[in-house]
């Protein structure tokens, strides 16, 4: 129904309006507001979006712009030629690359949806359950996240090679689904969903995975896909080579990262490795952003 | 007759409950009860325990012992940290500098990502998403402050003193990061700049979460303008958000590091840009004394969990 107005109201309007996302507000809405909102958001923008046109223009640079000094923030004469010296270097390396694609697939997307899975099945019972010990671990979590993690490095490393998972996925996986902030994060999403709706399922005779599963993750879908980017963006940055001896199981950002280190010869390549470590996370980042919102107008469920 | 018998059933049941709800009270009977609880958490604080609680413990054990990483380490009691406080002026600096970048840079990134998430919350769509890559990018774009050393660089090329020079504001560069009354103003604005992260992107997704018919109905409830919106539907709303970018703010806020080291160095000139965490990988990682390091960290560590019960504390007056 309000969807309807709204699209009548775009036709009316014209496009500029179009663009804010709900026209039926606009009681609380000044277009004095309105102006001085734009304003902020131009020229911060600009100021944001610096690192974003610095690589994308690194990576179109020839190498003798590369080199120039001073150096100057756009492109002159763009070329390819960043990225095919780049695929020429990635046909030499001895490990295939097909095989450090798939170290990362398993690697990034194993500490990516392990972490959410598990961390958003403790945040559940930590949000809606009431049982005995629920807030001590729970204030564990949250303080842990405040402990500097460049000190508990070495004795996490001790602990691993105990467990004999070094040199292995398992030791970038295992760790990941255990940070804090994601539970942290899940917990508090799940915590602002009405109880009736849980109640109602309970009712029915529905198990707490099921409820878990079926009402809870849906409903708190925004928050997954905001801790899926957070932890995307944690695994891509890993290069596991604190944990990772054998070359077959480094993965693509730590192969992208060694023709990268190449030198001044390897400038060109560089560059583009740069655009292709940061473009990733961002496809990435624009699918689960564009998602978040998708799913709060099409399930209204509170109370 | 009957009526007694009435009581005595009354009583039996009075009894009856009692016996029941003492029972439930058990803490035994409360952890049968909750079994589905315990399995749903336990794969998740298995985990935790091993790779997080179990380093943290050690860390501040190790706190206490010289260790350099090559010998065992050996138990020296309290010294690492009278040394920290009496000897270290290294540390008092850093120290100062931490706190001063945490209580100047901590509430303005806060209420910045708390601003554009709000901002960027009007729109729609592909556009929307853009917006939010364009704010987020200095987050995502690896080590995006490198942009800063061409802005900041000393001689009359870096794009900062061109411009000042052209302008006729200065009469010669100016080396940005390598005078000591510039250094902590410059952390301070790339700080900011590099502000809109975790908490920026938490409060998107929990701008989305908030109940429209809220709007509506404060509409009906005499609120005129989007600022009386924000403060009385809006923020209320997303408290459990407020609270996760707040956790997210003091962590980041203490742990300035890597700004300091990429743009001033480390040590930076007279320690004037140093911090507790650069003192600390200095130790760690430089000199290999993790025992004199684990103590820094514990002090932050202290100094974190104080500032977040008083940040606490505030939030929960939000929107009264």
């Amino acid at each position: 129904m309000m969807e309807k107005q709204y699209k009548v109201k775009k036709h009316k309007k014209g496009k500029i309006l179009g663009i804010f996302k709900r026209p039926e507000k606009k009681l609380n809405r000044s277009a004095a507001g309105n102006t001085l909102l734009f304003v902020l958001m131009g020229i911060c923008g600009v100021a944001m979006a610096m690192p974003l046109v610095m690589v994308v223009n690194n990576a179109l640079k020839p190498l003798d712009e590369l080199f120039q000094f001073p150096p100057r923030i756009f492109v002159r004469n763009p070329g390819l030629e960043n990225f095919s010296d780049l695929f020429i270097l990635m046909n030499d390396s001895w490990v295939p690359f097909s095989r450090y694609i798939l170290n990362t697939v398993i690697i990034t997307g194993g500490g990516m949806v392990g972490h959410v899975i598990i961390a958003s099945l403790a945040a559940y019972p930590l949000a809606k359950h009431d049982f005995p010990g629920k807030n001590i671990l729970f204030s564990m979590v949250v303080l842990s996240m405040m402990f500097s993690w460049t000190v508990t490095q070495t004795p996490q490393y001790m602990i691993i090679s105990w467990l004999k998972i070094n040199n292995s996925y398992w030791a970038l996986i295992l760790p990941a689904c255990s940070f804090g902030m994601g539970l942290y994060l899940m917990k508090q999403f799940m915590e602002q969903l009405p109880d009736s709706l849980m109640e109602s399922a309970r009712l029915d005779g529905a198990s707490e995975y099921r409820i878990f599963w079926n009402i809870v993750m849906p409903n708190v879908k925004p928050a997954w896909l905001t801790l899926a980017i957070f932890q995307f963006q944690q695994m891509w940055a890993n290069t596991g080579s604190t944990f990772l001896r054998d070359e077959q199981l480094k993965p693509l950002q730590y192969a992208l990262f060694q023709i990268g280190a190449g030198g001044a010869a390897r400038a060109g390549a560089a560059a583009a490795v740069t655009f292709i470590i940061a473009a990733i996370p961002i496809i990435f980042f624009l699918i689960c952003q564009r998602n978040i919102l998708e799913t709060m107008t099409t399930s209204g469920m509170k109370d | 007759m009957a009526d007694l018998k009435k009581e005595g059933e009354a009583v039996n049941m009075q009894e009856h409950a009692y016996v029941i709800a003492s029972q439930q009270n058990k803490l035994s009977y409360r952890i049968k009860k909750n079994r589905a609880s315990y399995v749903m958490i336990a794969p998740y604080f298995i985990l935790f325990f091993f790779f997080t609680v179990l380093p943290v413990a050690m860390s501040i054990a190790l706190s206490f012992t010289y260790y350099d990483m090559l010998q065992m380490p050996s138990f020296v009691g309290w010294k690492n940290y009278i040394k920290l406080f009496l000897e270290d002026d290294i540390f008092l600096i850093s120290l100062k500098n931490t706190l001063i970048l945490a209580v100047i840079t901590g509430p303005v990134s806060y209420l910045l990502c708390l601003l554009f998430a709000w901002i960027i919350n009007e729109f729609r769509g592909w556009l929307r998403a853009f917006l939010t890559l364009i704010f987020y990018a200095p987050s995502i774009c690896g080590n995006a402050y490198t942009i800063w050393t061409l802005i900041l660089s000393g001689d009359r090329y870096g794009y900062l003193n061109g411009l000042l020079l052209r302008w006729g504001i200065l009469d010669e560069a100016i080396q940005w990061t390598k005078t000591e009354k510039y250094v902590l103003p410059v952390l301070i604005i790339v700080q900011l700049w590099l502000s809109l992260g975790t908490g920026f992107l938490a409060f998107i997704a929990g701008l989305q979460t908030i109940d429209k018919s809220l709007y509506e109905a404060a509409a009906l409830d005499g609120i005129k303008n989007r600022w009386q919106e924000l403060w009385y539907v809006t923020l209320p709303s997303m408290k459990p958000q407020l609270m996760f970018g707040a956790v997210m703010q003091i962590t980041s806020s203490f742990a300035i590091c890597d700004v300091s080291i990429q743009l001033l160095g480390n040590p930076s000139v007279n320690y004037a840009g140093a911090t507790v965490v650069t003192h600390l990988l200095d130790y760690g990682n430089v000199r290999f004394e993790m025992g004199y390091a684990s103590a820094i960290a514990t002090v932050l560590f202290l100094l974190m969990i104080g500032t977040n019960k008083l940040v606490q504390k505030l939030l929960r007056r939000v929107g009264e």
